[in-house]
């Protein structure tokens, strides 16, 4: 792109935090069969059964400070016994180039179904938690999170 | 009551039969000291508001946005009401001081009859008066961006506006822009302070563990008061996230409710969220958090005449720029405000006398500076303002030195809600360049955009801005432009906002696939190189001494 500028001083400017990767709207950053591909993906670890609303919480921030490190949890209510409890949580998410963020494991010594770290988001998208019951259910939780270039401050 | 046109007719021949300086002697006879101190006082606390002061020492002029949209649920709610609107809303008589003071109405006559308002020797006056009369009642309360957003401040970084704080002897402080002083100095600030720097919603980034004071416990009157402190929640994205890299922000509801049922499990009487949220976010908090009393909001510089209720809360917004002093008289009983009396006070600089102590110390703060600051680089024919949603005078004006100095396509300014306003016939000094641009990444890059992403960057910062939901609101104004127009439809959600781009010069469309080539300013990537903004601009005037700039139409807005 340098060819165009006719001013060597400014070639390296990042410009109005307009890096491309930071660019919720590049289409090339959010694919759209990124969306399909979540849904496939969704769709093999649950075996096709439509994930019940309720018992898991995933915690996100709603507008993202740094999209290369998002803080997330996940918390399932659940005995966590060995006649029940959670086996596996399983994070999605909508626009990234791969479609699972992070899968956590469970056993009935974990104690709780508990779990955080930090995932990368490419764009402002969908983040769908997934349970895993040991009764073989499944339970989820939506959340969007904003990714953005940056305003300008008042 | 005179209409708008019937009072600038009378201003005018008044104006020709008397002069100006009699003109405005009359307009000052009328205003006295006594008459904006003039207060019917209540119960047992005084709280004072200053916010926003943008380290504006001296008086100014300062043109409220004829363009402020609510959108959603705020819509056509104050504060996004403007011009004859507000004045009907509050029923301010056109053409009178607070005509002046809080609306553009008519902006250039008045300013011209009324003169600068604001000058913190004058708040000193003000804030001492309020003293002497209510005593151990009154609490003062700086909601934050008081450090930034002139010369001095830039230089110093912040220290000739502490300085000249520490005579004001605020009860506690929250921030903003102070953070883009780094943390190293933002800590050195917060040792040296006198008084507590309050912010509950700012945590260490990797492990949450609270970095500053998030309230503290003053009794007033024979009430505990609790201020709870709230910085400006979009510190690392609407800045360069590299000066505050360790910590993180957020609104945090979940926290503040805390704060709240911790000071009150305390003993509290009376709760204060100090606030530097935006007015539709603490709206929309107030509402949701049980238990605030008061909420001083600040950050989007919005001026109310009057209290505004969030069911049992109290809000208050003090404006900017210095114009104004808040005086909240409460009656508080057993946990509960009784009856409250409440005046927003310009500070009209004619008419307040300004305080000896505070004058000598912004004199002396001033004086490495003056030479620096008073250098006339032109003049302007036109009024120059930045405060709106889209493009001011003022941003034309910078906008049209990147476009030029910068040999670009296209020119990208940030919609700060501070920058002050000349009036036309006034010089345009550097001290005036430095009003809107003093910021520590004041780069102007030149690089190349696709249509696409240039689209991106207009449809983001619009979301920043008309979000329904306020907590998506960050607060700013919309993205300045130069050398392109647009049509923008803000009841649009995001992505479906823009349309109709095109280069102004030559009346094509913007395509998409194109490379365009972008002058800008206020980037918040890392290593952005560029001379300072406000040498492009200086540089420009010294080519084009006299600035007349015919009104900016090239933004067409939709659903409003």
């Amino acid at each position: 792109m340098s060819q165009n500028l006719s001013r060597r001083s400014a070639l390296k400017a990042g410009a109005f935090g307009v890096g491309a990767a930071v660019l919720p709207t590049l289409s090339a950053f959010a694919a759209p069969d990124t969306v399909a591909q979540t849904n496939a993906a969704m769709k093999k670890y649950t075996g096709g059964k439509v994930p019940m609303k309720g018992k898991i919480k995933l915690d996100l921030p709603q507008i993202a400070e740094n999209g290369n490190t998002v803080p997330m949890g996940v918390s399932v209510d659940s005995p966590m016994t060995p006649a029940s409890y959670v086996k596996e949580v399983r994070v999605f998410v909508s626009k990234n180039p791969l479609p699972i963020a992070v899968t956590f494991l469970f056993t009935p010594e974990s104690g709780a179904a508990k779990a955080s770290t930090h995932i990368r988001l490419a764009a402002t998208q969908d983040v769908i938690a997934v349970a895993k019951m040991s009764d073989g259910t499944f339970y989820s939780d939506t959340k969007n999170c904003k990714v953005t270039i940056g305003g300008c401050g008042g | 009551m005179l209409s708008r046109r019937e009072f600038a007719q009378v201003a005018a021949s008044t104006v020709g039969l008397l002069g100006l300086g009699s003109m405005r002697a009359l307009a000052q006879q009328k205003l006295t000291q006594a008459d904006l101190l003039n207060f019917k006082s209540v119960g047992n606390v005084t709280l004072v508001h200053v916010t926003d002061i943008h380290a504006q020492l001296l008086p100014i002029y300062f043109r409220e946005p004829s363009e402020n949209y609510g959108v959603g649920a705020d819509k056509g709610q104050p504060p996004h009401i403007t011009g004859k609107d507000y004045l009907a809303h509050f029923g301010i008589p056109a053409g009178s001081p607070n005509a002046y003071a809080l609306t553009c109405d008519g902006f250039e006559n008045l300013a011209r009859t009324y003169g600068k308002i604001g000058g913190l020797d004058r708040a000193a006056t003000v804030i001492k008066a309020i003293r002497a009369e209510r005593g151990d009642k009154v609490l003062l309360l700086d909601g934050g961006d008081t450090l930034q957003g002139s010369w001095g401040s830039l230089q110093s970084k912040g220290q000739d506006m502490l300085d000249c704080m520490a005579l004001l002897k605020p009860d506690a402080m929250t921030a903003h822009w102070e953070f883009t002083y780094g943390e190293a100095r933002v800590k050195d600030i917060v040792k040296n302070l006198a008084y507590p720097f309050l912010a509950m919603n700012v945590h260490d980034a990797q492990w949450g563990d609270p970095i500053f004071k998030p309230q503290v416990m003053l009794e007033r009157g024979g009430v505990k008061i609790a201020i709870l402190g709230q910085a400006f929640p979009f510190c690392p994205i609407a800045h360069p996230r590299y000066m505050m890299a360790d910590w993180s922000f957020g609104i945090h509801e979940a926290g503040v409710q805390k704060q709240v049922d911790a000071a009150r499990k305390a003993g509290a009487g009376l709760v204060v969220l100090l606030s530097h949220n935006g007015y539709d976010v603490d709206k929309k908090l107030a509402g949701r958090v049980k238990g605030l009393d008061v909420v001083l909001t600040g950050h989007t510089h919005d001026s109310m005449p009057s209290v505004q209720k969030v069911g049992k809360t109290l809000m208050i917004a003090t404006g900017s720029s210095g114009k104004f002093v808040s005086r909240l008289d409460l009656d508080v009983q057993n946990g509960e405000i009784k009856s409250f009396a409440f005046k927003l006070i310009p500070m009209f600089a004619d008419v307040i006398a300004p305080d000896a102590e505070m004058a000598a110390k912004i004199a002396e703060v001033r004086k490495p500076y003056v030479e620096k600051l008073t250098t006339v680089l032109g003049t302007t024919e036109s009024l120059l303002y930045r405060r709106g949603n889209f493009n001011g005078t003022m941003d034309d004006l910078i906008c049209q030195a990147l476009l030029e100095e910068r040999d670009a396509e296209i020119a990208l300014s940030p919609g700060f809600r501070w920058g002050t306003s000349l009036i036309s016939g006034q010089n345009i000094t550097f001290e005036d360049i430095a009003n809107e641009t003093a910021i520590t990444y004041p780069a102007c890059y030149r690089n190349t955009m696709s249509g696409a992403q240039l689209k991106g960057v207009l449809e983001d910062v619009a979301d920043n801005l008309f979000n329904p939901d306020p907590y998506y609101q960050q607060g700013g104004d919309m993205v300045r432009v130069g050398g392109l127009g647009y049509t923008i439809d803000i009841s649009k959600p995001m992505g479906g906002r823009i349309s109709n781009m095109e280069i102004l010069k030559t009346g094509k469309p913007i395509d998409a696939a194109a490379t365009y080539t972008i002058a800008g300013w206020a980037s918040v990537q890392k290593g952005v190189q560029g001379p300072a903004v406000w040498d492009v601009v200086a540089a420009h005037l010294q080519k084009h001494k006299n600035v007349k700039l015919a009104p900016n139409r090239s933004v067409k807005v939709l659903g409003i």
